[in-house]
């Protein structure tokens, strides 16, 4: 919870992750260039004073997780995102039984999303079968750009990606999160196209896609289809450090979002440990729309209260204390927005 | 004064500077991926350098095979060599360069046709953009409102920065720059009615923001990436 000039704001970062990427868990150049590329983000939009050093950020463990977010970072709930990355990891890049025992350990503080892999075909949809019961799933993390062996990615709307969906409705795993990475086959095609999600968010209206990273760096394709598909919702990890080093931009990012696909559908998130939620939320909280930019409403109180929490928690069904509520519910997904712009 | 002849280093340097960021819409040489520029005996060796390692590989190929082209264009050069360093897929690109093996052969299987499609968008993207800044424009310093914009033509688009910019993408996509054009065209270049035109120019803003951010990111990530010599 976040307390600032009389308001009370319960916190829900929806992108967490807890990593190792130490060379010793490096499988080749691919796990130290990701990690480097993780680092220059963190290094490139955090304010200097809460800049990790290297070895930290390859990998810094439970106990600094749980201080960075609960005791330092106001945040009432988190949800690991994890991502795998066996073909650059030896032991994986997110630490799957790690964070699971630390979701057991903090019941109602973290919820542990796992990962699924069309490309595993029959096998990956019994493992999928066991991990939901095993790990209580109720979401997904989805990194399409993942490479395996030879394939570079695969696409959401592929007739095996449909069977996941499909074995997770049965699942009664209904949030599933979207990462679009760069490098999907073929590459005659923009990368980061999100058309497959369009397809599948018509086909399965029972679940939830939530697109990370607002889609960019294709913001615009984004917003059009989240405008069509009341089904899905926006995560603002990487979008929200902008709020520091480029404050105008993340007014005008904030500004569309608010447009394409209104208040109910946009989710706060750190992307932890890319970036730290502490700064983040006191910076958004204090955050306006710059009066110049006159084509973009104040963004209200209860904005930022749905945002930052509320919304997250209608996904997942957490259980917000009476006194951290809206008077009227967040997470109305089917608010009309954008105006002439649904077909 | 005495006109001097642009030396083959500056004439190397204006090649390159044709060479474009097809998802920014910026000149590879102001975006700082150009690292060096070697000349020895009338051949040059250029390396690129990109934001992180994991840039889109199918610009990466484009950024440096376009580069290739427009050095061979150069009078003067013997030999051109192009290196991309420090991505993912640099032995990849490197070595499908120095064959010459275009970019099915450079990418094999992960390729299907070309990369035609994936210009065209992304310069349907820049015009859009474009396009949106200067009706922006109208509506911010004079009396023009949304509701009009579909009767404004390029010939009421006051000269300028913008102006040109828009010219240039519009030929980018094989449209002309007449007085008569209407300004506000769909993806396509195709005129809009009335109704239509609000929503385009919104979704046009979007394409801008958007566009402009991801500049912001890579020129704040290269400069991190390569500390103060980007």
């Amino acid at each position: 919870m976040y307390e600032k000039d009389g308001e009370k704001y319960y916190i829900v970062d929806a992108h967490i992750a807890l990593w190792d990427a130490r060379a010793e868990n490096q499988k080749n150049i691919h796990g130290k260039q990701f990690i480097d590329c993780f680092y220059d983000y963190h290094k490139n939009l955090s304010p200097e004073e809460v800049v990790w050093d290297y070895d930290t950020y390859t990998y810094y463990g439970e106990q600094r997780l749980l201080k960075d977010l609960f005791e330092d970072g106001y945040v009432d709930h988190a949800i690991f995102q994890p991502a795998i990355l066996s073909d650059f990891y030896r032991r994986g890049f997110g630490q799957t039984e790690d964070a699971l025992a630390l979701t057991r350990a903090n019941p109602g503080k973290l919820t542990y999303n796992h990962a699924w892999d069309p490309r595993h075909e029959e096998a990956g949809l019994e493992q999928l079968r066991k991990d939901a019961d095993r790990m209580g799933l109720k979401g997904v993390k989805l990194y399409t750009a993942e490479w395996n062996g030879d394939s570079r990615g695969y696409k959401l709307d592929s007739p095996w990606s449909r069977r996941y969906l499909e074995e997770c409705l049965k699942l009664g795993i209904k949030n599933i999160h979207v990462h679009k990475g760069p490098t999907i086959r073929p590459l005659d095609r923009d990368a980061f196209d999100v058309a497959d999600i369009d397809q599948v968010a018509t086909d399965y209206t029972e679940l939830n896609f939530i697109v990370e990273h607002v889609g960019l760096p294709r913001l615009e394709d984004f917003c059009w289809i989240a405008t069509q598909e009341p089904n899905v919702y926006g995560g603002l990890a990487v979008a929200m450090p902008f709020i520091h080093s480029r404050p105008k931009y993340f007014a005008q990012i904030l500004g569309e979002l608010l447009y394409w696909i209104g208040e109910d559908r946009i989710l706060f998130s750190s992307d932890y440990a890319i970036w730290t939620p502490k700064w983040l939320i006191e910076k958004f909280v204090d955050f306006q729309i710059p009066p110049e930019l006159t084509e973009y409403a104040p963004i209200t109180t209860a904005q930022k209260k749905k945002i930052l929490g509320l919304n997250a928690a209608a996904l997942y069904d957490l259980d917000v204390p009476q006194e951290l509520r809206l008077p009227t519910e967040a997470g109305n997904a089917s608010a009309e927005v954008a105006a002439g712009a649904r077909s | 004064m005495i006109a001097v002849a642009p030396s083959l280093s500056d004439r190397v340097l204006a090649a390159l500077a044709t060479v474009a960021d097809p998802e920014l819409d910026e000149p590879i040489t102001e975006l700082g991926f150009v690292r060096s520029v070697r000349i020895e005996d009338a051949k040059v060796t250029v390396h690129l350098r990109l934001p992180t390692s994991f840039c889109s590989p199918n610009f990466a190929y484009l950024m440096a095979s376009d580069a290739v082209d427009a050095l061979r264009r150069v009078d003067g050069l013997r030999g051109v060599v192009v290196q991309l360093d420090d991505h993912h897929d640099s032995d990849k690109i490197n070595a499908g360069l120095a064959a010459d093996a275009g970019y099915v052969g450079t990418f094999g299987v992960e390729a299907e046709e070309s990369l035609d499609d994936l210009r065209r968008i992304f310069r349907e993207k820049a015009h859009t953009a474009a396009m949106e800044r200067c009706a922006e424009q109208l509506l911010r310093t004079t009396d023009v409102t949304v509701d009009d914009l579909h009767l404004v033509t390029l010939g009421d688009v006051p000269e300028g920065s913008h102006k040109e910019a828009l010219v240039r993408r519009r030929a980018g996509i094989g449209l002309g720059a007449a007085p008569a054009d209407p300004l506000v065209v769909d993806e396509a270049g195709a005129a809009l009615v009335a109704a239509e035109v609000p929503l385009r120019l919104r979704f046009a803003k979007s394409v801008r923001i958007s566009m402009e951010g991801n500049a912001h990111f890579c020129r704040g990530l290269l400069a991190t990436r390569y500390g103060s010599t980007a």
